[in-house]
């Protein structure tokens, strides 16, 4: 067991993890913050992306003690009380989710996607993009829409 | 029209939960004290299970308990059942072998339940788990759907001989044989249904808690019908007494059909926690989803058409054989015969059909209902055979089907496979659709494209399903053991909002919005003050739950039946408040007004008054809280042409879908918007099948695809965005007239596409999944 600590959402947590825990387990389970979702076990369907250190990451995909130190952003963290972060504002209008399951890694990639290809990305951008995030619902058509929608409304 | 009301393309009140992190679905339930399940599974597809040592596996760290099938049969828990019952040819039932929740002594597939490990953490119930020890008797495996009934065969359950659930044929064999001696024209077509495994994002879970005061078992479950797992969990697998048995199917995340059944997991769940007086968790990961969800399609089939000169179809003959899996999951029977061969007739008027499905047992998961379930299959046999049919005559694909459309006038139209078409304009539908595709400006596309060495086809489907499942006298006709009508209450809290409880789930079609919307529609309540409760036993009534784009069309109704005796108890109340005759009261836009006069009451306050009633006259009750229960008189029949165009590259296979147009008749459409994703969901569910989702078992009976790495999902850059528009007619049964649009897509996409790619490379057919191996393949024989 190893001790390890990391400003999540912005608040500080520290916790005792198994050398194996992933980090997706870390949150779910140590810190019950369970809008991040696993959808799979090889790292294929991106519903457990978050950001560490501002970047996306599958959090199936790195161990909690790798994250030791880090700024994790999660779902959570997107909102500003009330007020939607304008990727989530850009789901909700454009019914970029269905089930919901998929949608906490489309938002978290979504903004990363923007965050590295700017606010104005064509459609084949923003679908070459998600090849990372799989959706059983919406066949993407919203998706595609919503990201692009979001792209634009973060840009202001 | 209500603000908000019927046809508003209203933004969804779920949304806000999803997208910021606050769903709440099964594995995110925890709660004090809590274990974790995890399931040892059969690495074999077929063997006998000589023994099982767990001695190792209890001494490891955290374990609580290891319970096996000799556990199980000592409490009598189990065993799973399947609901409908299919007679055979020899007149005897379907053969429906012993289906234990935890294996007994033989283990039938690749994930069958041998055993189930409870720890104090998931991490040590895997651990412990690979120190049982078993023994196994490895048998022959049968995994080929096309040989599993040949005489030579390994034989899987002693009750089925050749390996035969049922050999079930429909029609007048003899008049149909006798058209096709006399036929112009025969068409021919041998195909595959390739095997689908269904995934859903949210792997399937259960949490199970006991509450040794109460008695009562709470089961979380990712469940589309809750009252439906708990009769069958307690009236057929003895778990719990009904009213000792909650079950609540909280978020799902997802269904298309695989959260419809009752699976082993589930049951060994609940039952564990009150064994153990411990709340027990257990949550699939997408390997064991592969392995253990039921699967869907798996049919082996040929198809033929008798033609005339003019290419009018006379009769029709298909013979299928159908994979049920290593046993009968809980609707399975039903999906290649009720759900398929009384489909067979299309959007046509053919006259004569014969069919004869074969459903087998094979060393594999169970096979059961998936978006759409049996109409998939159908359709896609028969808008393949078509197109062949269309080839052989020297027609166009589109000519060929306005030849044989059922004219407009001939609604209600009776088939002669058992459905009575409800309502449909199936040319306008089909001219709508070609308008929208550019049909006729296809030549020069094509001929474009040749100039750059691709290959361009385009694709037609016109199908129809039969949704709302179901007006209870007609299952009921057909073997279901249940009739499957809804229930709604609609209740008024004193300070004048709204409770909806519906027996219907949603795990992602939004019924907490559109639902709403009825409801501000037909009450004038303002939707924010609406809430649509569903998918817990302890909350609502006995309802049937949500499967085969049923919600609306029956659970719909049943809320508009309840909220249309909300009014009239509500105008008895008006009444006697505004001191009027209660003949004079009239109900508009939430207001009940005496006629002629200005004295008026919002139904806000008229819920108020009938819960601080003060000297009601006799026979009027307080309270403002009314249930209705809605049993259809038929099915409803959704119908629609889809256009798929396709660019080929002869050198890698590839195929692009370049434009995909889609015109559908949902009867009236209360939030298009949302029916618009479902068909979006749906025509990418259907082009994964078409293009990439091949589920692929070895001779012995491994999964081969068990993994998203193995098993091709349709990603974001798969498919294009979508041209969608509608061809609505009214369904006289329907009492909103609506139709369903969940599986649309499913249906027709999958036909669409391959008479898109067949067309591309000028070839007969091609099977599913059209992979770009494949594709090459056939380009480089056409070529």
């Amino acid at each position: 067991m190893q001790t390890i600590s990391m400003n999540i959402n912005g608040v500080p947590v520290s916790g005792e993890v198994e050398d194996r825990t992933l980090l997706v387990q870390f949150l779910r389970e140590n810190l019950r913050l369970t809008g991040t979702h696993v959808g799979c076990d090889t790292s294929q369907c991106g519903a457990c992306v978050v950001h560490l250190d501002g970047v996306s990451v599958k959090s199936c995909t790195i161990l909690a003690v790798q994250s030791d130190g880090c700024e994790v952003t999660t779902i959570e963290g997107l909102a500003n009380g009330s007020h939607l972060h304008p990727m989530q504002q850009a789901f909700k209008d454009n019914h970029g989710l269905q089930c919901g399951f998929c949608t906490p890694g489309m938002v978290m990639s979504a903004i990363d996607i923007v965050n590295r290809n700017g606010c104005d990305i064509d459609e084949a951008t923003v679908r070459k993009e998600l090849e990372g995030n799989i959706c059983r619902c919406t066949g993407y058509h919203n998706i595609v829409k919503s990201v692009q929608a979001g792209a634009k409304n973060m840009g202001g | 029209m209500a603000e908000n009301g019927i046809g508003a393309s209203v933004r969804r009140k779920e949304d806000n939960r999803f997208l910021t992190g606050k769903g709440n679905y099964t594995d995110d339930i925890n709660v004090v004290g809590q274990t974790y399940a995890y399931f040892v599974r059969s690495p074999y597809a077929h063997a006998n299970l000589n023994s099982i040592d767990t001695s190792a596996a209890s001494a490891s760290d955290g374990v609580v308990a290891i319970l096996t099938g000799d556990d199980l049969a000592e409490d009598g828990i189990g065993p799973l059942i399947c609901g409908v019952n299919v007679t055979s040819d020899d007149g005897e039932p379907h053969r429906a072998p012993l289906h234990p929740a935890l294996a007994q002594g033989k283990v039938n597939y690749v994930g069958d339940h041998v055993a189930v490990v409870i720890a104090e953490s998931l991490a040590q119930a895997k651990d412990a788990a690979e120190k049982v020890s078993i023994d196994y008797g490895v048998l022959p495996a049968v995994a080929s759907t096309a040989t599993a009934a040949e005489v030579n065969q390994q034989q899987i359950h002693d009750i089925a001989p050749n390996n035969m659930c049922y050999n079930w044929p429909f029609g007048d064999k003899a008049a149909v044989d006798a058209v096709f001696e006399t036929a112009h024209k025969i068409s021919t077509l041998d195909l595959i249904n390739n095997r689908m495994v269904t995934n859903p994002m949210e792997p399937r879970a259960a949490a199970g808690e006991y509450n040794s005061g109460t008695e009562e078992i709470t089961l979380h479950v990712t469940t589309q019908n809750p009252h439906v797992h708990r009769l069958i969990l307690s009236a057929f697998n003895q778990l719990a007494p009904e009213h000792k048995l909650r079950v609540v199917g909280p978020d799902v995340g997802g269904g298309f059909g695989v959260k419809i059944f009752v699976y082993a997991e589930e049951l060994v769940v609940g039952w564990a926690c009150r064994k153990l007086n411990r709340p027990v968790k257990w949550t699939s990961d997408r390997t064991e989803a592969f392995l253990a969800d039921a699967h869907g399609r798996d049919h082996v089939a040929t198809a033929e058409m008798a033609l005339d000169d003019q290419g009018k179809f006379l009769a029709m003959r298909v013979n299928t054989t159908a994979n049920l899996g290593a046993y009968l999951s809980t609707f399975s029977t039903m999906v290649p015969s009720y759900l398929y061969a009384f489909l067979l007739a299309g959007q046509y008027t053919t006259p004569l059909i014969y069919s004869e499905v074969k459903a087998v047992f094979t060393n594999t998961a169970p096979v059961d209902a998936a978006r759409g379930a049996g109409r998939p299959e159908a359709t896609y046999l028969l808008e393949r055979l078509v197109d062949v049919c269309a080839e052989d005559m020297g027609l166009d694909p589109a000519e060929i089907r306005r030849r044989n459309f059922i004219p407009v006038e001939a609604f209600p139209y009776q088939t002669p496979v058992v459905q009575c078409y409800d309502s449909g304009d199936y040319p306008a539908a089909l001219e709508k659709a070609l308008q929208l595709a550019d049909y006729d400006g296809f030549t020069a596309r094509a001929e474009e494209a040749k100039s750059r060495g691709m290959l361009r086809g385009i694709g037609l489907s016109s199908y129809v399903e039969a949704c709302g499942i179901a007006p209870s006298a007609a299952v009921g006709q057909l073997g279901a053991g249940v009739g499957l009508w809804e229930s709604a209450q609609v209740r008024f809290n004193p300070t004048g909002n709204v409770q909806v409880f519906t027996g219907t789930h949603s795990h992602g079609q939004g019924h907490e919005t559109t639902f709403a919307q009825l409801v501000t529609e037909q009450l004038g309540v303002p939707i924010e003050n609406i809430e649509v409760i569903h998918g817990d036993t302890a909350k609502t009534q006995f309802g049937m739950g949500t499967y085969g784009s049923r919600s609306l069309a029956v659970g719909g109704v049943a809320i508009a039946k309840a909220c249309e005796k909300l009014i009239e108890k509500g105008k008895k109340i008006a009444a006697h408040a505004l001191e009027a005759a209660e003949g004079d009261i009239e109900f508009a836009d939430g207001d009940f007004t005496v006629a002629g006069t200005d004295k008026a009451m919002n139904i806000a306050d008229v819920a108020f008054n009938a819960y601080v009633p003060h000297s009601y006259p006799e026979g009027l009750e307080p309270g403002f809280d009314e249930n209705a229960f809605f049993d259809p008189l038929n099915f409803s029949f959704p119908a629609g042409t889809h256009v798929c165009e396709v660019e080929v590259d002869p050198e890698t296979g590839e195929v692009e879908i370049v434009k995909y147009s889609a015109v559908d008749d949902f009867g009236k459409l209360i939030n298009p918007m949302i029916v618009e994703g479902q068909v979006h969901g749906g025509i990418v569910h259907g082009v994964g099948q078409a293009l990439l989702e091949g589920c692929q078992y070895d001779d012995d009976g491994q999964l081969i695809t068990a993994s998203y790495m193995d098993y091709a999902m349709p990603r974001a850059d798969n498919v294009p965005s979508f041209d969608i528009d509608y061809a609505p007619t009214n369904p006289p049964h329907n009492p909103l007239g609506v139709k369903g649009c969940g599986e649309a897509g499913a249906i027709g996409a999958p036909p669409a596409v391959i008479n898109a790619i067949s067309n591309a490379l000028g070839v007969k057919h091609i099977d599913m999944p059209a992979t770009p191996e494949a594709v090459w393949r056939a380009a480089q024989s056409a070529a």
